[in-house]
């Protein structure tokens, strides 16, 4: 636990010299949320948008898949306009489950890039595993709370921060110099 | 009554509903993500768990009261009402919907009705006093008080 602190500390240190820290609309996580619950939509609503996240919540994985634009039946709805950084989705859902979402994401060419992490409140090896195995990014055991999500967005965003500076081929930390 | 003796009152019985088992840790983390930006979220849970679960509550009445109880469709209810009670912190609702389920599994048409009345009892319970929490936080807020935070050290 403590090593896992301290790496982030330092991720941090390094983010803060020479950075900008406001985030700009095309820095910040755009997180699509994915929970049949409403109670939960709100909670891990909340809980994206207090470690700065843009979120979309919706109801099912149809509706997550249309929002990506990648459900069969429904053409894409235009809103191309905004990226998802990351998918976070309950396992546990009528019609479409967590896991079949995961599959359906990590299947398309335009979107098997975007992590996945899963949430569950059954705490069941075989299926963490299988999501794991299947290409899930993380999985989170419900209820969900503040240090999970912070967690699973300190992560990405340093991985997120990185490989935009690599596709930019910036080095901020050379431009403070 | 003056803002520290509410907040004292409130303090207390906050803990109370902790020793009794009404509330777990997972209502601290709501609390936590409450401020100055977001002053009604703990109430806006609580209310959509409120609704949410009368809905499920009588959807769960009317599935055991039919002829042919289909079960799997009472432990999908009772599986929903488990998450949202787990998400806010309703550790008896939840408790009581873990027993709930392990009957569904067993399909024991005596011991489902009998919880179903276990798992009312303990959400009229529990929203009855969150409802008592929620009104001692809106009077500490309306006499220009703040929300004590409850360190779980007790």
């Amino acid at each position: 636990m403590a090593v896992n602190g301290a790496v982030t500390w330092l991720r941090r240190a390094e983010e803060i010299d020479g950075y900008d820290l406001s985030a700009s609309d095309s820095e910040e996580v755009h997180v699509l949320a994915v929970d049949d619950s409403l109670v939960d939509r709100k909670v891990i609503e909340r809980l994206l948008k207090i470690t700065s996240c843009k979120v979309t919540a919706v109801d099912s994985g149809r509706r997550a898949l249309q929002f990506l634009g990648l459900d069969e039946e429904k053409e894409a709805n235009g809103f191309d306009g905004l990226k998802v950084d990351l998918i976070i989705t309950d396992y546990c859902m009528p019609g479409m489950t967590g896991y079949e979402l995961l599959k359906k994401v990590k299947e398309s060419s335009a979107f098997r890039e975007i992590p996945v992490v899963i949430m569950s409140s059954e705490n069941v090896i075989a299926r963490i595993d299988r999501c794991l195995e299947e290409g899930a990014e993380d999985f989170i055991v419900k209820p969900v709370k503040l240090s999970d999500v912070k967690r699973i967005i300190d992560y990405m965003t340093t991985d997120f921060r990185e490989g935009e500076e690599r596709r930019r081929g910036i080095n901020k930390r050379k431009l403070r110099d | 009554m003056e803002v520290g003796q509410m907040q004292r009152r409130l303090v207390d019985y906050t803990k109370t509903l902790f020793m009794e088992g009404f509330l777990d840790a997972q209502f601290l983390q709501l609390q936590q993500l409450q401020d100055e930006s977001n002053p009604d979220f703990v109430v806006e849970v609580v209310s959509l768990f409120f609704d949410d679960s009368e809905k499920l509550l009588n959807d769960l009445s009317m599935a055991l009261d039919q002829p042919n109880v289909d079960f799997k469709k009472v432990d999908a209810h009772v599986h929903q009402l488990k998450g949202s009670s787990s998400s806010i912190g309703a550790q008896r609702v939840k408790n009581a919907c873990i027993a709930f389920r392990n009957f569904c599994e067993e399909q024991n048409i005596d011991a489902t009705l009998r919880c179903l009345q276990q798992v009312k009892h303990e959400y009229y319970l529990v929203k009855n006093k969150l409802e008592t929490l929620l009104r001692l936080e809106q009077q500490i807020v309306a006499a220009g008080g703040s929300i004590p935070t409850i360190e779980m050290g007790f």
